[in-house]
């Protein structure tokens, strides 16, 4: 299959600092690419370069294979969606849609066709003849959408398109980018920095830091195997617990143990190393607040320990709990219903196969 | 397992618990602010004296201000003559068609140099903030650096320069020369406001195809107006109220209504015609007053037109 956007040795610096250093991605065609990250992880500078709206220091860039290292935005088959919508104040729903037609000289009846088309997709047909004032921000949204719709572009470039808005109407745009995606199929790369976001729409997630991509794999991946310490406590909410240690093999037992620092043993039955690790590797052990239990005496954990109750933060669905284990913080979850209470004691326990084990030198899975 | 429900405190009586103050605070006459609005009052009256007394002085016969009468006084018969005067037939040298002519010229003056100015100027802040060319901030800090250099420093070279091209005394020399004073002030205003708009406005327009000029005309140019009404403000009036430059480089033929004005003034055959003098004082600064006052309220929103969201 010809990949949509191929990205070669992309570098870019603003003055001395370097934001992109030799950075290569593929993009399929069809596929829903997020890149995710911190502010100033050089996400949004990347989709910049994809847009043409900023000149790179070198590499390349293919879309919809040509070279458009060197083409004007307007000539690289892309449309662009913005965090601050970038409607133009001064004209009306229709003009903004129609005003990249009109400039690249379309006849009336081809620009009415396709402002229709899209308004019907995005279903602002009573808004064409308002000015972006006069909308409230979903609706702004979907304008900007229906701007690149117009186009009838390969790719569709999202920049924070949903930061703009509030909790509830960013969750219901959330599920029309996507049914939009379903719909037409087109390549969709989308920069934000809300791991929600990023886990619900995408095909595969590329986690970037420093300019550089840390991880490129689809959600499910990306949340249970994180390929190093970063993308492990970047992805999930509540984030991921670590308990320092090392590595220890038992004489006369196959599997490893994690042993903590201050000794407490959790066996690693049944975890997935790449590779053998060697013994007494310092580690780093990373669980999912959402994967540790409450033991239950009928389905008992492999890994289980008597805790005390530090501080308890009901959030409605769930209830995150602090406490304890071997002088380590950490957080759980529970059910909300499960009433626990500061002091109490309960026994904890999780399965060390959902678990991540990373190398602590190198930060990287094991 | 021990759970504590907290109960609810018991809620305060409906009637009040406690005297004391309750609802907006009232407005109270301080002694601060009986201070403020008398000194507002007496600055207001300082500035008014001598407009008065212009108008009075304009409205009165010349043999009742030679008699010497209380400078405030309203006129015993009012006159309108000295304005038809003033207007029509007061005479500067052997020229008596009062100031008719330099009114035409000044207009003319300024409507020219008022457009070619904010133009430029608009192209200049757009360029600026947006393009980013090399050199950019180089060529913005001599410009900034260009709103402080005083006048008299540059008109020597500029009057060399101007008879070198052939223009001294000309229409175009007058313009060209309002059109660089301007400058600075003017891109300054333009930069800044187009620093202010979302830079996706600008991504946009290119994303969408269209080029420098397309994106200047259509879609910055329809979000400047708040900051060009300020600049044609800025630049009608500064202009209008020019002498300096008028006197040197306009030439006879286009004299503006300042000069024409200092000519009538300055006259010193025969009586000085006190009331005409005033009237046409008055009569040359009724155009920047009447655009104060028509424009004040634009003024202050351009001004605080900042951040313009679309």
């Amino acid at each position: 299959m010809q990949t949509s956007v191929s990205i070669r040795d992309l570098s870019l610096s603003f003055g001395n600092t370097r934001i992109l250093d030799k950075l290569n991605l593929d993009i399929e065609q069809g596929e829903f690419i997020v890149l995710l990250g911190p502010s100033g992880c050089g996400k949004s500078t990347l989709l910049n370069c994809i847009a043409g709206l900023l000149d790179i220091d070198d590499g390349e860039i293919h879309i919809s294979g040509r070279n458009v290292t060197w083409a004007e935005p307007k000539d690289r088959g892309i449309g662009m969606v913005f965090q601050s919508y970038a409607l133009y104040p001064q004209m009306t729903v229709e003009k903004n849609l129609s005003f990249g037609l009109r400039v690249a000289g379309f006849g009336k009846a081809e620009i009415q066709e396709r402002v229709q088309r899209a308004s019907e997709i995005l279903q602002i047909q009573p808004l064409l003849k308002r000015k972006p004032v006069e909308l409230s921000g979903g609706q702004r949204q979907r304008v900007a959408i229906g701007r690149a719709l117009v186009r009838d572009v390969d790719v569709f470039l999202f920049d924070e398109p949903l930061s703009n808005l509030d909790a509830k109407l960013r969750s219901d745009l959330r599920v029309e980018i996507k049914r939009l995606h379903r719909k037409l199929k087109n390549t969709m790369v989308y920069v934000t920095h809300d791991q929600i976001e990023a886990l619900t729409l995408a095909n595969r997630i590329a986690i970037m830091k420093e300019g550089e991509i840390q991880q490129l794999a689809n959600p499910h991946t990306i949340y249970h195997k994180p390929v190093n310490l970063y993308v492990a406590g970047f992805i999930g909410s509540p984030s991921m617990n670590f308990l320092q240690g090392a590595i220890q093999h038992e004489s006369g037992a196959n599997d490893p143990l994690f042993v903590t620092d201050s000794g407490l043993r959790i066996p690693l039955a049944g975890y997935p190393f790449a590779e053998a690790p060697d013994a007494g590797l310092p580690a780093v052990l990373g669980v999912r607040p959402e994967h540790i239990n409450i033991a239950d005496d009928n389905r008992p954990l492999p890994f289980q320990q008597q805790v005390e109750i530090d501080i308890v933060e009901p959030m409605g669905s769930e209830t995150l709990v602090w406490t304890q284990i071997a002088g380590q913080t950490i957080t759980f979850s529970c059910d909300s219903d499960v009433l626990v209470e500061p002091g109490q004691t309960v026994t904890i326990g999780f399965d060390p196969v959902r678990a991540s084990v990373f190398d602590r030198e190198s930060t990287l899975r094991l | 397992m021990t759970q504590t429900i907290v109960q609810p405190e018991a809620t305060a009586p409906l009637d009040r618990v406690l005297s004391g103050p309750r609802g907006p605070r009232k407005q109270q006459i301080t002694m601060a602010r009986i201070g403020i609005y008398g000194f507002l009052i007496i600055a207001a009256l300082f500035f008014l004296t001598p407009l008065w007394v212009m108008l009075v002085t304009s409205l009165k016969t010349l043999p009742e201000i030679r008699e010497g009468g209380n400078l405030f006084y309203w006129p015993r018969e009012i006159t309108f003559e000295p304005w038809v005067q003033a207007w029509s037939s007061a005479c500067t040298g052997r020229d008596c068609r009062g100031l008719q002519p330099g009114f035409i010229n000044s207009v003319k003056i300024t409507a020219v140099a008022t457009v070619v100015s904010i133009l430029i100027a608009a192209i200049n802040g757009y360029a600026l903030s947006f393009w980013r060319y090399r050199y950019a901030n180089l060529v913005f800090g001599i410009l900034v650096f260009g709103a402080f250099v005083p006048y008299q420093v540059v008109i020597y070279p500029l009057v060399v320069a101007m008879r070198e091209m052939g223009i001294f005394g000309t229409f175009p020399s007058i313009v060209i020369v309002h059109t660089i004073f301007g400058m600075p002030i003017l891109t300054l205003l333009y930069r800044n406001f187009f620093s202010s708009l979302p830079p996706e406005l600008f991504k946009a327009g290119r994303v969408d195809g269209a080029g420098f000029w397309q994106i200047f005309f259509r879609i910055m140019v329809p979000m400047a107006v708040p900051i060009t009404v300020v600049a044609v403000i800025l630049q009608l009036t500064g202009i209008w109220n020019d002498f300096l430059f008028g006197t040197i480089f306009a030439g006879r033929a286009h004299m503006p209504m300042t000069v024409q004005l200092n000519n009538i003034v300055q006259t010193t055959t025969g009586i000085r015609e006190y009331n005409v003098h005033m009237a046409a004082t008055m009569l040359t600064a009724a155009v920047p007053l009447a655009v104060y006052f028509i424009s004040g309220k634009w003024f202050v929103r351009g001004i605080a037109a900042g951040a313009v969201k679309g």
